[in-house]
């Protein structure tokens, strides 16, 4: 397994700055905000809302996913669609309490521009009651859809409270791929990361490399998740992952401290280290960090 | 003189007999587990002293990994989980929950320290 950091992609890409394109879709370059061929698209990514997190890691808390959906909402060029990948809500034993923060979440995101939105969970969403309350407000935990000729597949990692993806879903991840051909192009969207990024703090799946295996016969595979509160960038094999930033709070980069611990607010610089990111697809895929700006 | 060499000898064989069949017996330590904690959650032990962790849970089920040992169990109430370890290089090592128990989970970690 290759662990490959920004800077490598970035190297990579021969880019610099916030937008770099990863060689997952072959032949041709895209620019972010600027693709307009027919058949290529945008869409954006959220992760890590948190809604209902109270505490001193973000004591703006009330207003930052306001102010993501104001962000986003202000881009010159709209999406096709919006992802949220998990942690939709921060978690609460009481199952009333649960519901009304999902009813909110839901409440606020309604003001985006953009329609077409789909949600799958985190495990401070399902990991208490298997999902239950989750499906009643969003739906399916794990299900696909197409999008201009690329197949996405939202993977469910957290209904079970063990991080596991289990035979089940494998099965049915399977039976769909089955229907694929080599050089289709699968977005795969999920919570936590399928791979081994850091098993000392938890952070993997615990068959996620099954999935990984499964997928692997494909040339054109990228997986977009969440769960670690920070951009990251990682390959197995030929099949990158990008892990996307918060919008409650910043983590620790993978093992740098001796615990995962939130990293403390920054009074002067509010929306550090947080953010939504803006994904061009075309023969490649364009990533964007999007900081939380608009108030 | 012959004779008491031969006594001190004896004695001494028993006593490293003793001493290592002390370190092949495996040392007993119990771990409880609650949200979001365990008790306790820093342990010490020996290099090449054989450990069985005893693992209960004061409410509901728990889960037990420890990665650099390859360990991973449930831990359910009302039963006792035993792990069997051999430590066999110092350091410091992280064990956690990893079936998500609520909020604080995250921080439901401790650390088994060996020492050389």
């Amino acid at each position: 397994m290759q662990h490959t950091d920004r800077r490598d992609f970035l190297k990579l890409a021969g880019l610099a700055g916030v937008a770099f394109t990863a060689g997952l879709f072959p032949g041709r370059r895209a620019d972010a905000q600027a693709s307009d061929r027919a058949g290529d698209f945008h869409f954006v990514q959220f992760s890590d809302t948190h809604w209902g997190y109270s505490g001193a890691a973000n004591p703006d808390a009330e207003h930052t996913l306001e102010k993501a959906v104001t962000t986003v909402n202000g881009l010159a060029r709209q999406p096709d669609l919006i992802v949220f990948t998990g942690d939709l809500t921060h978690t609460t034993d009481d199952a009333k309490v649960r519901r009304e923060r999902m009813k909110r979440f839901r409440e606020i995101v309604s003001a985006l521009s953009v329609k077409d939105v789909r949600f799958m969970p985190g495990e401070h969403d399902a990991s208490l009651d298997r999902g239950e309350a989750y499906k009643e407000f969003f739906g399916a935990t794990h299900y696909t859809f197409d999008h201009k000729g690329v197949h996405f597949i939202a993977l469910d990692n957290v209904s079970d409270p063990a991080a596991k993806l289990g035979d089940e879903q494998l099965a049915w991840l399977a039976a769909d791929l089955k229907q694929r051909k080599p050089d289709d192009r699968i977005i795969v969207l999920t919570h936590r990361p399928l791979f081994d990024l850091q098993p000392q703090w938890d952070w993997t799946t615990a068959d996620g490399a099954k999935a990984i295996e499964l997928l692997m016969p494909f040339k054109n595979v990228v997986v977009f998740y969440g769960h670690i509160h920070q951009e990251h960038h990682h390959m197995t094999g030929h099949i990158a992952h990008h892990a996307a930033n918060s919008l409650i709070f910043a983590l620790p980069a993978p093992g740098s401290q001796p615990k995962r611990a939130p990293l403390a607010y920054d009074a002067a610089m509010p929306g550090k280290g947080l953010g939504t990111r803006d994904v061009a697809v075309a023969d490649k895929v364009t990533l964007v960090e999007l900081p939380v700006t608009k108030g | 003189m012959y004779r008491r060499t031969l006594v001190a000898l004896l004695a001494g064989s028993a006593l490293g007999a003793a001493a290592r069949l002390a370190a092949d017996q495996p040392v007993e330590i119990r771990i409880s587990a609650k949200k979001f904690e365990f008790h306790p959650n820093k342990v010490t032990a020996r290099r090449g002293q054989p450990l069985v962790l005893v693992l209960t849970s004061e409410d509901r089920i728990h889960g037990f990994k420890m990665p650099d040992f390859g360990v991973r169990t449930d831990i359910v109430p009302g039963q006792e989980t035993r792990v069997s370890l051999m430590p066999e290089k110092p350091g410091s090592f992280t064990f956690f929950c990893d079936v998500f128990c609520g909020d604080g989970h995250e921080d439901m970690d401790g650390t088994l320290l060996i020492e050389a």
